[in-house]
């Protein structure tokens, strides 16, 4: 996958490690495929983009760090440890913060693994995607599920507690029995998280030509539904809370830099193609805004050794995009938004803008979501439908704001 | 005038119709013949008019007023391109031979319409004719226009391909030639194709016209073969027209084509007296006073004359700059004069309705003046606009028939480029209601419903009526079992049926309009393989058992749905259009009920099932903005849906339904 982050309380952080060893079927992240990659100048690019825009922000300090891709267990751990070392300085990190690496479980990166917890990272989460070899063939993944087992048992017993793993469903002639078993397989080796994520078709990658040619058959609809609503249920009998739409927690072992980002708090972009929403001030006031990085590395690079930081674009925030932003991530936890929360992003309370809506009490007698004292939230039921939910919440919202 | 390039394209569209063929480029096939070739100039003024040809020294004795009329394809304009050589009308020698076999390939292709003349000068014995042809469109829809194109005429000639025999067209326009009491001509075309079979199709005109093998001409339009002969009979044996440039000027409009520049463009007959630049005419239709100011005879283009007299037939211009005004089959005489009106005029009574809707509304103005300009060269489209609360604001246009409602969409598209939902047509009912409150609050007993929701109340309705057609239907024997059929499942019935040689048949049946309005035509061409043949005409109103059917979600009527049927259809058209709701209504966060029924009583029911799971789980990382910026436009589109109750329909689900 591919992220680099960066974050904080007031802001969380992503870093994004652009390359990959090799490119995906279904991924269309911003990814490159290079041999010879400068690590020299990445490094360097990556610490001055982070003091460039940890300065422009207003943060004050930052609560996690979270290393996504591209692949960035490619990185050297020398690397990693100089930002982390940088956001330490230049962030005020602290040291009880989380600070995360996606791993790939291949051969080569497993043996990492110990420098990285060196380098200073406490929490791992591992691209499994699959405990069945010829799904991690046609997901084109260059580990067998004996490296991805041999990989996480070394991150358990590296930071125990602190590891997570990927698991993909939805893939072509996924059965239910087939799912089930490999759950089961997977709950006996996991550590306290697991993100479920079902495979998805976007344009512009290989699956998707497949799909459309109908060379490769996904689970219909119906199927898809199934094998969610069967894996929630099987996890939650584990003890494994069901805390968002594709997250799930044991203990509490959440994962915190997500949580910022799912309630609505700052979060710093670095890297080629990373994106961040940040507070900054201008003219004396508050502006938030949407930042997004420049796609192409060298470019990239080109752009952050010249200027100090990568910004391509830079969307100013208003009220109504920040209320949309705000539920369309905070809805999938189960916590939904609290009424604080939504203060600190619209001065007019939940009760105001929905309360009185016809759809919403609709929605509420029909057990889909709930408003009350703690917040807006969707039930169990709820979150399962929630992309059509939240269609009716802008509307609603939409509405109230033109009134 | 515009009818020998408007009748090509409606040959095109009919043969593509019936026969399947490939769908040529409408608006290719669109030149506009007689005045693209004429390339005059706009700012041409009266001042440099010539006058080439006085008119006045052909007496009524010598000129002859006759049609061709046939079937689709049976070789109608290349008869005519043959009394077009053969009277000098257009040269032929070896140059213009290839000229106009490259014309004739361009024909068949559709690209264009070659000039086509009206009136041939002939020299036979040792006199010199003045002949015109008058041009007929060429199919069903038009038999009013076909009918007023006749009654200009005193003889036709009735041209069957000898391949393809008798077909219902050709009953039909026998018929119509028989009833106006015309010399019918018959002759057999393409005599020389090795699939000619003479014999069977001479056997089914004796049969069917009672017409006598001697009578009969066999020609080959294509090698001119028995052309001259046919002309000279044509001379023999129609009569002059009978009128008199003596009597009082009457003059009857048969066609009209409408220029930007000159106005309407009037193709007239002058029955009696004279019609001469400058005089004042007014119309019985429209009783505005135009002044002459161009007249002239089509030789093949425009020659202006000084005048026309009775018996001859040319344009006018008279400065008419509202097409409405001028009518087909209107009389047109000198103010103060007392004239009783020529037989012919009517005005258009629409058969068939439809809507057509822009796709975007913001093209609503576009597709209003594209309706407009179109319908400045075929006014017999009836407009009224219509506002749908799905699909917006557009028109609701009243066609002569569906093959006219076809040609009309299809150069709407083509020619101006304008995106249209062309809804599913339907017909005018009638319902006859009672109490006198009703009747003054109707207007009328009988009321015509375009509209299911403006059907009145059951409680007040007597009766209901519904159009029927009476058709032809011409098909070899072997077919008689799925015809019959057919004509059953279409609420029709047999009225009489016989061979009109040893292996066809020839059916009339009656039917209600409302069934052939969709694919009675493709059904028809299907369960015969292609041999059959259907033409119709109308045949009035009948009492019928009619039914409002509705259509429920969560048991809330969508009006815009309502449709008006036959009792015994109900159930089966509620059926198909739940399915087709069903597929349609994306599945929402309620169970979703869709019903139809005639009145309380609900006739079927299908479930649209809630989303089992509706939501991504999705890895992150993505740019949540495009995601964000997704569901704002989900939201904001929300609004333009059609809400029955909680029930939200997308506009896409009603085109779905209503689209043809």
């Amino acid at each position: 996958m591919s992220e680099l982050l960066l974050n904080g309380i007031f802001l969380k952080k992503l870093f994004q490690w652009p390359y990959c060893k090799r490119r995906c079927p279904y991924c269309n992240y911003n990814k490159y495929i290079c041999k010879e990659v400068d690590e020299e100048r990445m490094k360097k690019c990556l610490i001055q983009e982070l003091e460039t825009l940890v300065h422009k922000s207003c943060v004050e300090n930052i609560t996690t760090l979270f290393f996504g891709g591209g692949t960035p267990s490619l990185a050297s751990p020398n690397t990693i440890n100089s930002v982390i070392e940088k956001a330490k300085s230049v962030g005020n990190l602290t040291s009880s913060a989380e600070i995360t690496i996606e791993v790939n479980p291949t051969e080569i990166e497993a043996k990492k693994l110990k420098e990285f917890k060196d380098a200073g990272i406490n929490r791992m989460s591992i691209g499994l995607q699959s405990l069945n070899l010829r799904d991690l063939i046609f997901l084109g993944r260059d580990h067998s599920v004996e490296d991805g087992l041999r990989c996480l048992s070394e991150a358990r017993s590296l930071l125990p507690g602190q590891v997570s793993v990927d698991i993909m469903f939805g893939r072509p002639n996924q059965t239910m029995a087939q799912w089930v078993e490999e759950l089961e397989q997977l709950l006996s080796v996991c550590d306290n998280h697991i993100s479920l994520y079902q495979l998805t078709v976007e344009r512009g990658t290989e699956l998707y030509k497949q799909v459309k040619s109908d060379k490769v058959l996904l689970p219909s609809n119906n199927e898809m539904a199934n094998l969610y609503k069967c894996a929630v249920k099987l996890l939650e009998g584990r003890g494994f809370e069901h805390y968002e739409v594709s997250n799930y927690a044991k203990d509490a072992c959440y994962s915190h830099h997500n949580l910022t980002y799912w309630t609505g708090g700052d979060y710093i972009g670095i890297g080629p193609g990373a994106h961040g929403r940040l507070t900054v001030k201008d003219n004396g006031k508050y502006i938030r805004e949407a930042r997004t990085q420049t796609l192409e590395p060298y470019n990239w690079m080109y752009a952050v050794e010249k200027y100090g930081h990568g910004t391509t674009r830079s969307v100013k925030q208003g009220i109504y995009d920040r209320c949309v932003e705000t539920l369309s991530s905070s809805l999938r936890t189960k916590w939904g938004i609290s009424h604080p929360n939504w203060r600190k992003v619209n001065p007019i309370g939940l009760s105001k803008l929905f309360g009185s809506s016809d759809t919403i009490n609709l929605l509420q007698s029909s057990d889909l979501l709930i408003l009350d004292k703690r917040g807006l939230r969707a039930t169990e039921k709820g979150l399962i439908v929630l992309d059509s939910l939240l269609v009716e919440l802008v509307s609603v919202l939409h509405e109230s704001l033109n009134k | 005038m515009k009818s020998w390039c408007q009748t090509f394209m409606k040959h095109c569209i009919l043969r593509d119709q019936l026969f399947n063929t490939s769908k040529l480029n409408l608006s290719r096939r669109l030149v506009f013949g007689r005045y693209s070739s004429t390339n005059r100039d706009p700012s041409d003024n009266s001042g440099d008019r010539k006058v080439r040809k006085d008119l006045s020294e052909y007496p009524t004795e010598r000129i002859r007023n006759f049609s061709i009329i046939a079937h689709v394809d049976h070789g109608k304009s290349t008869l005519a391109d043959r009394l077009l050589e053969i009277t000098g009308t257009i040269p032929k020698d070896d140059k213009n031979k290839q000229v106009l076999d490259k014309l004739q390939v361009e024909r068949e292709r559709g690209i264009t319409v070659k000039a086509q003349t009206a009136s041939l000068l002939y020299n036979y014995k040792e006199e010199e004719y003045l002949l015109n042809l008058v041009d007929t469109p060429g199919h069903v829809d038009f038999n009013y226009e076909v009918a007023r194109s006749l009654s200009a005429c005193q003889g036709v000639i009735l041209l069957v391909d000898a391949n393809q025999g008798v077909q219902a067209q050709t009953v039909a326009n026998f018929y119509l030639a028989f009833e106006k009491d015309l010399t019918i001509i018959p002759v057999l075309n393409k005599i020389d194709l090795p699939g000619a079979q003479p014999d069977v199709v001479i056997q089914q005109i004796k049969s069917l016209f009672d017409i006598e093998d001697k009578d009969i001409f066999r020609i080959s339009a294509k090698h001119g073969t028995g052309v001259e002969e046919l002309l000279k009979t044509v001379i023999e044996q129609i009569p002059p027209p009978s009128g008199s440039r003596e009597n009082i000027m009457r003059t009857l409009m048969i066609d009209s084509a409408y220029n930007q520049f000159r106005g309407v463009i009037a193709l007239m007959s002058v029955i009696d007296g004279s019609l001469k630049r400058g005089d004042k005419i007014t119309s019985i239709h429209s009783t505005k006073v135009y002044e002459v100011q161009d007249v002239g005879y089509m030789h093949p283009d425009e020659v202006p004359t000084d005048a026309l007299y009775a018996g001859q037939v040319g344009y006018v211009l008279c400065n008419i700059r509202d097409s409405k005004e001028a009518q087909l089959g209107d009389t047109y005489f000198t103010p103060g004069t007392k004239v009783e009106a020529l037989p012919g005029f009517k005005s258009s009574k629409p058969m068939v309705f439809g809507g057509i809707y822009p796709s975007d509304q913001s093209e609503f103005h576009n597709l209003k003046l594209a309706i407009e300009k179109l319908t400045l060269n075929d006014p017999s489209v009836a407009v009224h606009t219509d506002n749908s609360p799905v699909l917006g604001q557009g028109f609701r246009l009243g066609y002569l028939g569906l093959l006219h409602m076809d040609v009309f969409s299809q150069r709407l598209e083509q020619e101006y480029n304008a995106n249209v939902i062309s809804t599913i047509p339907n017909v005018p009912y009638k319902v006859k209601v009672h109490g006198v409150k009703n009747i003054k609050k109707y207007g009328s007993e009988v009321v015509t419903i375009l509209n299911p929701i403006h059907l009145p109340n059951e409680s007040i309705i007597v009766e209901m009526l519904e159009p029927m057609v009476e058709g032809k239907l011409l098909f070899p024997d072997d077919y008689l079992g799925q015809i019959m059929d057919l004509v059953m499942q279409s609420r029709g019935e047999i009225l009489d049926q016989k061979y009109i040689d040893n292996k066809r048949l020839l059916a009339k049946v009656k039917l209600p309009l409302n069934e052939i309005l969709v694919d009675f035509f493709d059904m028809m061409k299907s369960v015969t393989s292609g041999y059959g043949s259907f033409d119709y005409e109308d045949a009035g109103y009948e009492v019928s058992n009619l039914v409002k059917l509705d259509f429920l979600l969560n048991s809330r009527p969508v009006e815009e749905l309502s449709l008006i049927c036959h009792r015994s259809r109900a159930r089966t058209i509620a059926t198909r259009v739940c399915e087709k709701l069903k597929d349609a209504i994306p599945p929402q966060l309620f169970l979703i009920s869709v019903q139809g029924a005639v009145g309380s009583k609900i006739l079927c029911r299908e479930d649209i099932k809630p989303y089992r799971k509706d939501v991504l789980a999705k890895c992150y990382g993505g740019d949540q903005s495009r995601k964000n910026k997704l569901l704002k436009k989900q939201a904001e589109g929300k609004k333009q849906m059609r809400k029955i109750g909680r029930v939200e329909i997308p506009k896409d689900a009603f085109v779905k339904i209503l689209r043809r």
